[in-house]
């Protein structure tokens, strides 16, 4: 029952608000006390003036037949199914309703002021007849007939005003539909008329059947979208009456268009089989692994960890200081990647652990934190790596060999690939530090491979985005010998080695290291925290490169921060071919010398007059407190900052370097020479007939002529025999 | 079709805010060549970017035009980015059948799976592909709401990135293009828009770098 309840009472008001316009003049006529004046408001109560009112309804429904006729009808039949629902079986109400209609309409209208504005004399009149009792009365005095409905009515009346909203009250409105003079004339009448019996058999029939036709035509269903207007009136003011919106008139539409949506949406669900997971929910699932607490190495350590150094890095505090600077990310996914970290840390054994920055990608973005491993921690795996990758390069080889030896032994390629740069050990040079990816905190933390020379070499002649895919190929010319973790290993060792930027005098070289600068070299290759260490000034850090050092080593040429000498090391390596004895022949390469570290930034080189830093202070109006902020030309998206004894560097970019040239992909080898042409690969002209005639003569005479040979030795053998 | 007419303002110190001219062809022309990065200084003035094989007209220009002012660099180069990434989502604005385009109130998002498509997403300046389309393609647009160029056919192909956050409460787009530009939309709901954060540099290096 609630869904037809709810509908006939929409409609009820729906129609309502059309007949307003008649009404409002109609009511006010009416209350002031002249039949006549109902009259215009609905056709058939002039037909009402008549005692038996309920013959003049028929006549006018008839009138009904005709559209303007309709009209005032349909809303009745609308305001009659409320109060059917509400009370009673809908047609044995249908008779003492009609004459209630119309004040419904009325009555609604006050509460629905908004629509009936123009009506407003008409409702200040209801108005004042709700205010008191006393003053209905008067008005009502004047419709003597209908005084007597009135009295009775009246407590009605005040009950009605204290229900106005709601359907309830339309029972006891029906009392004071009296009121609304239109009835009134028929009042007495439907006073009578208004027990149900009396009206059953009364309008019976024309009436019916109007209401019939309209509601029929009402709820046609549209050929297009299936619905019919009928039910979606119903529903739009039961959205209306629950949701009680303000000024509903002015968002009528957008109401109808939501209730249109709503159903469409209905329907979707009941093609909904499977239990669909929101990205939301997935996400989450995944969120909530970072916000237990103590997952898996159990929470008994934690307090010992914070007691002792701990490796994990103040996100949230280098956060607050790049904020100022202008860059970083938003707090909430600072704080994710610090838990992410977190989980980092006490899965891994660690020693440090930074934030390195968020590389984006086309379809994932990487967020890198740099780690270092406690001492021996890492040995096992990287030399298992070394393992794997070394029988790879052997089996692939032997591979080559035995297809070699099938293949009849073509001859021999005198092509010479270049010597294989040995890799950076681990904890040394482009390896320093060991990198961890993930896509998104809360998804695994991947490690990535140690980088080789030969991969920063041709890392450095491409440029190509990251997909956010790990296995993602590398497509490029000149090839690229990895995927794309290692392209991404080899930019994010790029990068460090250009940006990784710290005030000068922070770090010292350690004692040590001195002495192995001598024999080797190749530069000092580790620092150490300087004690010591002055705070430099915020503002001669922002106003002065040189206050600021590297402090990781530039990568020199050769993919290799220390350099090697690539034909030595072939000498040491027995395995290795001879073919690679055979480059030791030319010139012996000189050594590159690349600046040693914790260089000044000011000795930078300019990209083609764009200087290779940017420097700022955070702010100008409030200089005590601002921070030094660096920001690299060279590689957009790199930004350090640097106040008193704090400073850190990020990288959020795309993980390129800037050039202002184009890039313009290196070009393919020359084509190789042909084989040079010489008689034993030259097709020779088929011999004529005359000359294989020849060529078979002399092959004869020769014949004949060794048989005569033959027997001649015969028989020289035959004489040494004897 | 009328795209309302905006006007620009650029401001060093976000306190202190100076219009800028409209853009116009001869200013397109004129700094089609620059390169590098901006100066930070509207006052700075580039060397006119010489043009190859045309050195009878290159003398008469350098009579005539000296230096190009970096304001005049940035009008064109804010009025490139917004024609050639400048973008709104599916059903943003409409069409009236008289012409004029104005916002659409009713416009209540993209669903989540709209959003991941880069055909909902369209070039907020004139059509220019729009009426090169076949037929074929043509026959399932919207008049009144496909009256623009769509992302999806974009030279080269891919040069958006589309990247769900938040668990695909939140779209972010990035033009490949123009590095810099990142188009954000919520799903289901009208909050839309983009920004423009970058060095002011074409990525020509777009074709090599897919």
């Amino acid at each position: 029952m609630a869904d037809p309840s709810e509908d006939p009472s929409p409609e009820a008001q729906a129609p309502s608000s059309e007949q307003l316009d008649p009404s409002p003049p109609s009511g006010q006529g009416p209350d002031q006390g002249t039949p006549p004046a109902q009259g215009p408001d609905q056709p058939t109560e002039p037909g009402q003036g008549t005692p038996p009112a309920m013959g003049p309804y028929q006549p006018s429904e008839p009138g009904q037949g005709t559209p303007p006729a309709m009209g005032p009808y349909q809303p009745r039949q609308a305001l009659y199914q409320p109060s059917q629902t509400g009370q009673f079986p809908y047609e044995s109400y249908e008779p003492g309703q009609t004459p209630y209609q119309p004040h419904q309409p009325g009555q609604i209208t006050t509460p629905g002021q908004v629509p009936y504005q123009l009506h407003q004399p008409g409702q200040s009149a209801y108005e004042a007849h709700q205010m008191g009792q006393e003053l209905r009365q008067s008005i009502y005095q004047p419709h003597a007939p209908g005084q007597t409905p009135y009295q009775a009515q009246e407590p009605r009346g005040s009950l009605y005003r204290q229900q106005e909203p709601m359907l309830g009250p339309y029972e006891p409105f029906a009392p004071e539909h009296g009121p609304y003079q239109p009835h009134e004339p028929g009042y007495g009448l439907y006073q009578p008329g208004y027990s149900p019996c009396e009206n059953e058999i009364s309008d019976p029939g024309p009436r019916a059947l109007a209401i019939q036709n309209a509601k029929a035509y009402l709820m046609k269903s549209s050929t297009k979208s299936g619905l019919n207007l009928y039910d979606h009136l119903a529903r739009m003011l039961t959205k209306i009456l629950d949701e009680r919106p303000i000024n509903a008139v002015d968002i009528i539409e957008n109401i109808s268009k939501d209730v249109k949506w709503a159903q469409f949406q209905k329907k979707m669900d009941t093609l909904r089989d499977e239990h669909e997971m929101l990205p939301t929910f997935e996400l989450a699932e995944k969120y909530k692994a970072l916000f237990l607490k103590g997952t898996g190495e159990g929470g008994d350590q934690e307090p010992e960890e914070e007691i002792t150094d701990t490796p994990l890095p103040n996100v949230m505090e280098t956060a607050f200081y790049f904020e100022q600077a202008g860059v970083g990310l938003s707090m909430d996914e600072n704080y994710h990647i610090l838990l992410a970290l977190k989980q980092l840390v006490s899965t891994q054994p660690i020693q440090t652990c930074r934030f390195w920055g968020k590389i984006l990608g086309l379809e994932t973005n990487y967020i890198v934190a740099e780690v270092e491993y406690r001492e021996g921690e890492e040995e096992e795996e990287t030399e298992e790596e070394e393992v794997i990758e070394e029988g790879g390069k052997e089996g692939s080889e032997g591979e080559e060999e035995d297809e070699e030896k099938e293949d009849d032994e073509p001859p021999k390629s005198t092509y010479k690939p270049p010597l294989a740069v040995p890799k950076e050990e681990n904890r040394t040079g482009t390896n320093k530090f060991i990198y961890f990816v993930c896509n998104e905190p809360g998804k695994p933390w991947v490690k990535l491979p140690p980088v080789t020379p030969a991969q920063i070499v041709a890392a450095r002649k491409i440029k190509k985005f990251f997909t956010g895919r790990l296995d993602a190929p590398i497509v490029s010319y000149p090839p690229f010998p990895g995927n794309e973790a290692n392209y991404l290993r080899a930019q994010i060792a790029r990068i460090s080695a250009g940006t990784q930027i710290s005030p000068l005098g922070f770090y010292q070289f350690g004692e040590e290291e001195g002495d192995e600068e001598e024999e080797g070299g190749a530069g000092r290759d580790t620092y150490e925290e300087n004690p010591d260490f002055e705070v430099i000034s915020v503002t001669e850090l922002a106003d002065s490169l040189s206050n600021w050092v590297h402090h990781v080593q530039n990568i020199l040429i050769q993919g290799r921060c220390a350099w090697v000498n690539p034909s030595q090391k072939s000498e040491e390596e027995e395995e290795e071919g001879e073919e690679e004895e055979k480059t030791e022949e030319p010139d012996e390469p000189q050594p590159e010398v690349g600046p040693p570290l914790l260089t000044p930034l000011s000795e930078d080189a300019e990209i083609q007059n764009i200087p290779p830093w940017t420097s700022q202070l955070s702010t100008n109006l409030v200089p005590q407190y601002a921070i030094a902020v660096l920001q690299s030309n060279l590689w957009p998206g790199a930004y350090s900052f640097a106040i008193g004894k704090k400073f850190d560097n990020i990288y959020l970019g795309w993980g390129h370097k800037y050039s202002v040239d184009n890039y313009s992909p290196s070009l393919p080898p020359s084509v190789q020479a042909e084989y040079p042409s010489g008689p034993e690969i030259t097709e020779m002209s088929d011999p004529t007939v005359e000359e294989e005639q020849a060529l078979k003569a002399a092959q004869e005479e020769a014949l004949a002529a060794a048989e005569e040979i033959d027997e001649l030795e015969e028989e020289e053998d035959e004489d040494e025999d004897d | 079709m009328a795209i309302e007419c905006l006007s620009y303002s650029y401001s060093l110190n976000c306190v202190e805010w100076s219009l800028l001219p409209p853009a116009t062809e001869e200013m397109i022309t004129q700094t089609a060549g620059l390169k590098g990065r901006f100066q930070g200084d509207p006052s700075y003035e580039y060397e006119p970017p010489e043009k190859k094989g045309e050195e009878n007209e290159r003398i008469y220009e350098e009579e005539g035009i000296p230096m190009i002012k970096e304001e005049i660099r940035l009008v064109t180069t804010i009025d490139q980015i917004d024609k050639a990434v400048g973008m709104i989502p599916r059903g943003a604005f409409i069409k009236t059948p008289i012409g004029p385009v104005h916002e659409n109130r009713n416009f209540e998002g993209l669903s989540l799976t709209e959003a991941k498509k880069l055909n909902s997403y369209f070039h907020f300046t004139e059509p220019v592909n729009l009426k090169n389309r076949t037929l074929l393609e043509k026959a399932d647009l919207d008049p009144s709401i496909d009256f623009l160029d769509s992302l999806e056919h974009d030279i080269p192909k891919g040069s958006w990135s589309i990247q769900l956050e938040r668990g695909g409460s939140l779209v972010i787009l990035r033009s490949l293009l123009w590095p810099g530009l990142t188009f954000y939309h919520i799903p289901r709901t009208k909050q839309y828009g983009y920004i423009y954060l970058g060095t002011g540099e074409k990525n020509i290096d777009l074709p090599f770098m897919l």
